[in-house]
């Protein structure tokens, strides 16, 4: 067992008892974790178990009911300021101003990160997602697959130490979310970045994430490795672990 | 319910206060979010027209309404230019407002708002880049109007010089902090509240007598009148262009009430955010 201090040191999110209730709505009902820097840890869950809640709360956009968060040592949401240009975000579910080109999008937001120079960075992610034809295109005119490299290069502006990610290869093609992945686990190999990722693709849960969080009703109802998930449920894919958990028969196996 | 107020306002004060304290102004930041505006409006000739036209159409129409009535009323021969003065004075107070919440309105439309909401920029700094962006949106507007003034009518705005100045600084400080509020209710209640954006300076269009002296309000709505600032604008203005005379008394009560404003509506923006935060509604920027 690993002493709590060293455990909160090495830990870049501690998500502690937290609690988000709208009016008669638990949305997330007391769920604690601890991700480890440089980790890479899938939150999965049926649609309203609380992902999208929870890691709104890390992001401090919500504020919790009870409970804490702290990401990377400072008080989320209270001492957000102090934190925020470590971190970052993508989701297909936020868009980028669709009339600027890609550079002015990615200008806009390295100055936003105070990125040192901004012109180098955006030269080099280009490089790296393949946006070199593309920086001088409006963000609206170009394919979900470009534009989520180009969401994927912005969340990336500032060499986040943490990156949080919404279900990052929704609606790509399985060559892009293939290439995606891939560009996600250079990134933590180069930067030691801890990456949570909410996702319903189990594949890529499986394949990315060295932890899985499985949420059902606001609760954590598993948090293991794929593999000792697979070992424990006796299944040969994280999806029919899932299937197992979102359809309550975990207890079944447990006996 | 006054118990549950006071601690709405109590936690508005302490996250004002924290917010000073972590602030560190950034004027790259601000910078920033200007030219995220700026290439927006200079990349859509329609945003650019519409920043001239209606302002134009106004202008003309009271202008000649203003010159028909002239040549036939020995009083209004006399006021001559208060019917333009008082549309390109309410233009200003107008599309302050309206430059202000259209660019935040913009973060809406484009689903960025949780892009810009989790990113360093501070409250403080995005409301700075939108009241730029208000005096950006409003110089394009009523330049070119205020010329087409002259032109037109003979009516030179630039004329009132000093007085100009007074007026102009009074009534962009209240569009900025209806502008500020607006923006609050655009982040609590997501674009359910978006017609508050077009019509809410209307409200101070009948109370802050635009058009006519707050002698003609009856007696217990000129006390309201007098509560906004803008009324002591328009009275201004009727004073120098029929009386010829520059009531710096008018503009310095105007200056107080608006300072109580602008701390009113940051207050109010505080609230709504801190309420936003926890009703989770910086996430759902639809309706």
């Amino acid at each position: 067992m690993m002493p709590i201090m060293d455990a909160c040191s090495s830990s870049a999110v501690v998500v502690d008892r937290l609690v988000k209730r709208y009016k008669s709505t638990t949305a997330v009902d007391g769920i604690s974790f601890r991700l480890a820097s440089g980790s890479i840890t899938g939150l999965l869950g049926g649609n309203g178990a609380g992902k999208t809640t929870t890691i709104a709360m890390i992001m401090g956009l919500v504020t919790p009911t009870s409970g804490s968060v702290t990401v990377l040592g400072v008080d989320m949401p209270r001492a957000r300021y102090q934190v925020l240009h470590r971190m970052n975000f993508e989701s297909p579910y936020v868009d980028l101003p669709m009339r600027l080109t890609v550079r002015q999008n990615l200008t806009i937001f390295a100055q936003l990160y105070a990125v040192a120079d901004v012109a180098a960075r955006i030269a080099e992610l280009a490089d790296e997602f393949g946006l070199v034809e593309l920086l001088d295109r409006p963000t609206g005119r170009l394919s979900a697959g470009q534009k989520t490299r180009v969401a994927l290069a912005k969340s990336l502006i500032n060499r986040p130490e943490l990156l949080l990610l919404d279900e990052p290869t929704a609606s790509l093609d399985p060559d892009a979310a293939d290439w995606v992945r891939a560009r996600l686990e250079r990134y933590r190999e180069e930067c030691g970045a801890t990456i949570l990722l909410a996702s319903h693709n189990m594949n890529e849960v499986e394949r990315l994430c060295e932890r899985v969080i499985i949420l059902k009703n606001g609760r954590i109802d598993d948090d293991d490795s794929p593999e000792r998930l697979l070992a424990r449920y006796g299944r040969e894919t994280l999806e029919e672990v899932y299937l197992d958990v979102a359809r309550g028969r975990q207890k079944e196996i447990a006996r | 319910m006054a118990d549950a107020a006071f601690r709405g306002y109590e936690r508005a004060m302490i996250e004002i206060m924290s917010a000073c304290v972590q602030m560190r102004f950034s004027f790259r930041r601000v910078g920033a979010m200007v030219r995220r505006y700026w290439y927006l409006l200079s990349s859509s000739w329609p945003r650019v027209l519409d920043l001239v036209y209606w302002p134009t159409v106004q202008m003309l129409m009271w202008g000649f309404l203003q010159l028909y009535v002239s040549q036939n009323a020995g009083f209004f021969a006399r006021a001559s230019g208060v019917f333009i003065g008082s549309v390109l004075l309410w233009d200003i107070l107008f599309r302050g407002q309206l430059g202000f919440s259209i660019s935040f309105l913009e973060e809406m439309y484009a689903r960025n708002l949780c892009n810009i909401m989790m990113s360093p920029l501070r409250p403080t700094e995005f409301i700075a880049a939108l009241t730029i962006m208000s005096l950006v949106r409003l110089s394009i507007g009523m330049i070119p109007v205020s010329l087409l003034a002259i032109a037109f009518f003979g009516f030179n705005l630039w004329s009132l010089g000093f007085a100009l100045a007074a007026f102009f600084a009074n009534l962009i400080l209240t569009s900025w902090s209806v502008g500020i509020f607006v923006a609050g209710l655009l982040l609590r209640n997501g674009l359910g509240a978006e017609s508050m954006a077009w019509t809410i300076m209307f409200l101070f269009l009948p109370l802050t007598c635009v058009y006519y002296p707050v002698a003609v309000l009856p007696g217990w709505l000129q006390h309201v009148a007098w509560l906004l600032p803008p009324t002591y604008v328009f009275e201004g203005m009727r004073a120098l262009l029929i009386d010829h005379v520059f009531r710096g008394d008018l503009m310095i009560e105007a200056l107080a009430f608006n300072l109580l404003l602008f701390a009113l509506a940051a207050i109010a923006f505080a609230m709504l955010l801190r309420s936003a935060r926890e009703h989770g509604t910086l996430l759902q920027t639809g309706e």
